[in-house]
């Protein structure tokens, strides 16, 4: 008892030191970031303001955090590992693991809908549009280069530049030739993952840093290419009028024969984002089931044989230059999708759209949520992509930080910390174990360890 | 093909230079069809640099080496297809190939040459299951159309993976691994996992099967084991076996024929027995006592 009670004092002490630490630590990291704020004034000079009350409000935060997870979290993660591990398979666990995906689609479905009947026709638009369709963009391009970053274990940093390919294929055939969405969609496809091959062929020799230095220029040449092609491509004004998608022929405007009319309903834009929805929904259902059914084919294992050992590979007869360009091609294949989808949505496209960023953000979800799973790809999104526009909704921390706090300024700040905590506390990924393609007994799942992170 | 005495594969005036270096240098030998040849040598004598000619990751700076399928008339056509410039060709009694003319995949896929590593190499996040079933890819490639029929559902790929899935299970049986078949390769001890390399490299359905120090790193009981596997390999499947080994007790127990290397040339080739006591092996491999060094060296005109 007496020992318990000293070693709780020692543990405050110590938990004491840490935050002020931590605290210090903060203090000279977020001094610059937080403390000085810079502005042009009214006669267009740069001024220097200082925010303290708003540095040492973080700073406070940070060093409370530091001692909560010294004192509380260290000791009980401790005790955990002590307490003998339970792992007699249960009922009600099972249960869940059969019916979570089914449950999360029918979830997903019903998102919009419950949403309409909830917020009306005018709160609804930005609910489905910004947290619906986007992040459901931001999955299926994840999905999509889940497969040659997860799978093939090939670090893609250009993938964008199909995403552009897929986005400009429509705009330009669409109002080049007047052909409708539903042509157009496979058809951007087939063109991104052209230049998916196209790029695959010269960095087929290529590994690990220099593929990602390689695939990262392809991106900026593709990108550049849009902006000085300015007789095809009109450049950074962009392609603007970009036809949009029709229900089976009939469009969303306010016409008499447009959506609303034909089915009695009153016009409201928010009919084209539903539908928006459930069409970015079909299409990375559609990328989420062929890559699971392509990774219980020989050409998946292929792919995950080539991540582990290129060299044992070919001694087994395997052609690792097809291999690798079926898996750029496949990946290149869905981003020209999405493009494609984007440009319908949009009705505006510009080089702006498909900046390196938008690389880093897809290769940091597939890497956050776990390279090679689909389910960390979905979280990795959600938060990512979900957070960035959540962040817009934090007005209530105006009356705490004050009016002119903005809470989407923090946006790099919250990535970089999520970031160094996921490399901290799951290096491998949000959900790094890996389903085997098949099996004799059980299905064991397979614990990060042995899974090669592929070098190629 | 059963053990009749004709020759598998013919490796003529084989040499590999690296830059200066000539690691194999002039190196002639068959290996006989259905029986185990084993190929010995100090370490640098150039025993991988072989393998990897022979199975294609190296291209041999000169040299021929002829892998024969079928019936030994095929060889007739040995000098007609070197001339034609053509990597192999196929008839009615057999088929020919000319392994220093093709890309290692290919050697593996059309010459039916499988081999195993010396630092083991395989797919270590991948169950042992699924090891074996990357070893019959391309069966099973060409059984999902190529993969469209596959993405549809095609019921003939699901029979072709069943007929995989049991070629793997029998040979997970013969290698002792059945009840370890849905855990991670990586996972496994280091014997199980020199076994599962031959395991897979036999569910390539090989004809010439090469084997990089099979041996290194096993204790006796696993040694004794693993001469049991080869020589089913040998006389159930009626396979050709080439293998590099260090362990005598490997080497001289389950080889029909020995081939000795030193500095890439072949010093000696023949029955274990008269290769265990010609003296430029026992000079050059298993090592003389000190004292007796000049008095070999004079022997064997060094």
């Amino acid at each position: 008892m007496a020992a318990g009670a000293q070693g709780e004092r020692v543990g405050l002490g110590a938990a004491l030191r840490a935050a002020s630490l931590t605290g210090l630590i903060a203090f000279a990291a977020l001094l610059p970031l937080i403390g000085f704020l810079t502005a042009v004034n009214g006669s267009n000079e740069l001024t220097l303001t200082t925010r303290w009350p708003l540095l040492f409000a973080f700073v406070a935060i940070i060093a409370a955090c530091r001692f909560i997870h010294a004192f509380a979290i260290v000791p009980w993660l401790a005790r955990r590992a002590l307490r003998p591990v339970r792992s007699e398979p249960s009922a009600s666990r099972d249960f869940i693991r059969g019916w979570f995906i089914p449950f999360a689609i029918a979830a997903v479905a019903a998102y919009p809908l419950a949403i309409f009947f909830t917020l009306g026709t005018n709160g609804g638009q930005k609910w489905i549009d910004n947290f619906g369709v986007q992040i459901l963009i931001y999955v299926m391009l994840g999905w999509g280069l889940n497969i040659v970053v997860g799978l093939a274990g090939l670090l893609d940093l250009g993938y964008v530049a199909f995403y552009a390919v897929g986005a400009y294929s429509y705009a330009l055939l669409a109002q080049t030739f007047g052909l409708s969405f539903w042509v157009l969609l496979p058809l951007a496809g087939i063109l991104s993952s052209f230049w998916g091959i196209m790029l695959g062929f010269p960095v087929l020799r290529l590994r690990g840093d220099y593929l990602a230095i390689v695939t990262l220029a392809f991106g900026e040449i593709i990108r550049l290419i849009l902006i000085n092609w300015t007789a095809l491509t009109n450049g950074y004004a962009g392609i603007s009028g970009i036809p949009r998608p029709t229900f089976f022929g009939i469009p969303f405007n306010a016409n008499d024969d447009g959506f609303a009319a034909v089915f009695g309903l009153q016009f409201s834009p928010l009919y084209r984002v539903i539908f928006l929805y459930y069409l970015i929904l079909g299409l990375a259902l559609l990328t989420c089931f062929v890559t699971v059914r392509l990774r219980r084919l020989p050409i998946g294992r292929a792919w995950e044989a080539l991540r582990e050992d290129e060299i044992a590979c070919r001694s087994l007869g395997i052609n690792t230059t097809n291999t690798k360009l079926t898996a750029f091609a496949m990946g290149a294949m869905f981003a020209g999708f999405a493009g494609s989808f984007f440009a319908a949505r949009e009705a505006f496209i510009s080089p702006e759209s498909f900046t390196f960023i938008e690389s880093a953000t897809i290769v940091a979800i597939v890497v956050l949520g776990g390279m090679g799973s689909q389910i960390g790809v979905v979280i990795a999104a959600i938060v990512m992509i979900g957070g960035t526009e959540i962040l817009r909704e934090l007005d209530f921390l105006k009356s705490i930080f004050g009016p002119t706090f903005d809470p989407t300024q923090y946006r790099m700040l919250l990535f970089g910390l999520a970031m160094v905590l996921i490399m901290i506390w799951r290096p491998r990924g949000l959900i790094a174990t890996r389903q085997p393609s098949l099996f004799l007994g059980a299905r064991k799942t397979i614990a990060s360890d042995p899974i090669k992170q592929g070098r190629g | 093909m059963a053990r009749d005495g004709s020759t598998a594969l013919r490796i003529e005036h084989l040499t590999m230079r690296f830059g200066g270096l000539v690691a194999v240098n002039d190196l002639s030998f068959d290996v006989e069809r259905g029986a185990i040849t084993a190929m010995i040598g100090p370490n640098g004598a150039g025993k991988t640099t072989v393998f990897n000619c022979i199975t294609g990751f190296y291209k041999p700076s000169e040299g021929r080496i002829a892998l024969q399928h079928g019936d030994a008339s095929a060889w007739d056509a040995l000098d007609n297809l070197t001339a034609s410039g053509r990597r192999g060709m196929t008839r009615a009694d057999g088929a020919l190939f000319l392994l220093e003319r093709m890309p290692d995949y290919l050697v593996a896929q059309q010459a039916r040459v499988a081999r195993t590593f010396q630092n083991i190499r395989l797919f270590p996040g991948m169950t042992v299951l699924e090891n074996l079933l990357v070893a019959q890819h391309n069966r099973l490639m060409v059984a999902s159309g190529y993969t469209l029929l596959g993405v549809l559902g095609f019921p003939s790929y699901a029979a072709a993976e069943r007929a995989a899935v049991e070629t793997a299970r029998q040979w997970l049986h013969r290698v002792g691994l059945l009840d370890r078949a849905d855990d991670p390769a990586g996972d496994l001890p280091y014997g199980a996992q020199r076994r599962l390399e031959i395991a897979r490299a036999m569910c390539t359905d090989p004809v010439l099967l090469c084997l990089d120090e099979p041996a290194a790193g096993l204790n006796p009981r696993e040694s004794a084991e693993l001469n049991d596997l080869l020589r089913v390999i040998r006389d159930e499947f009626s396979i050709s076996i080439l293998l590099i080994e260090h362990d005598m007790s490997v080497v001289m127990n389950i080889s029909d024929r020995v081939v000795v290397l030193d500095y890439g040339v072949k010093i000696a080739d023949g029955q274990p027995e008269a290769v265990r006591n010609d003296a430029k092996v026992i000079a050059a491999y298993l090592g003389v006592a000190d004292d007796e060094v000049p008095k070999v060296e004079a022997e064997v005109g060094l």
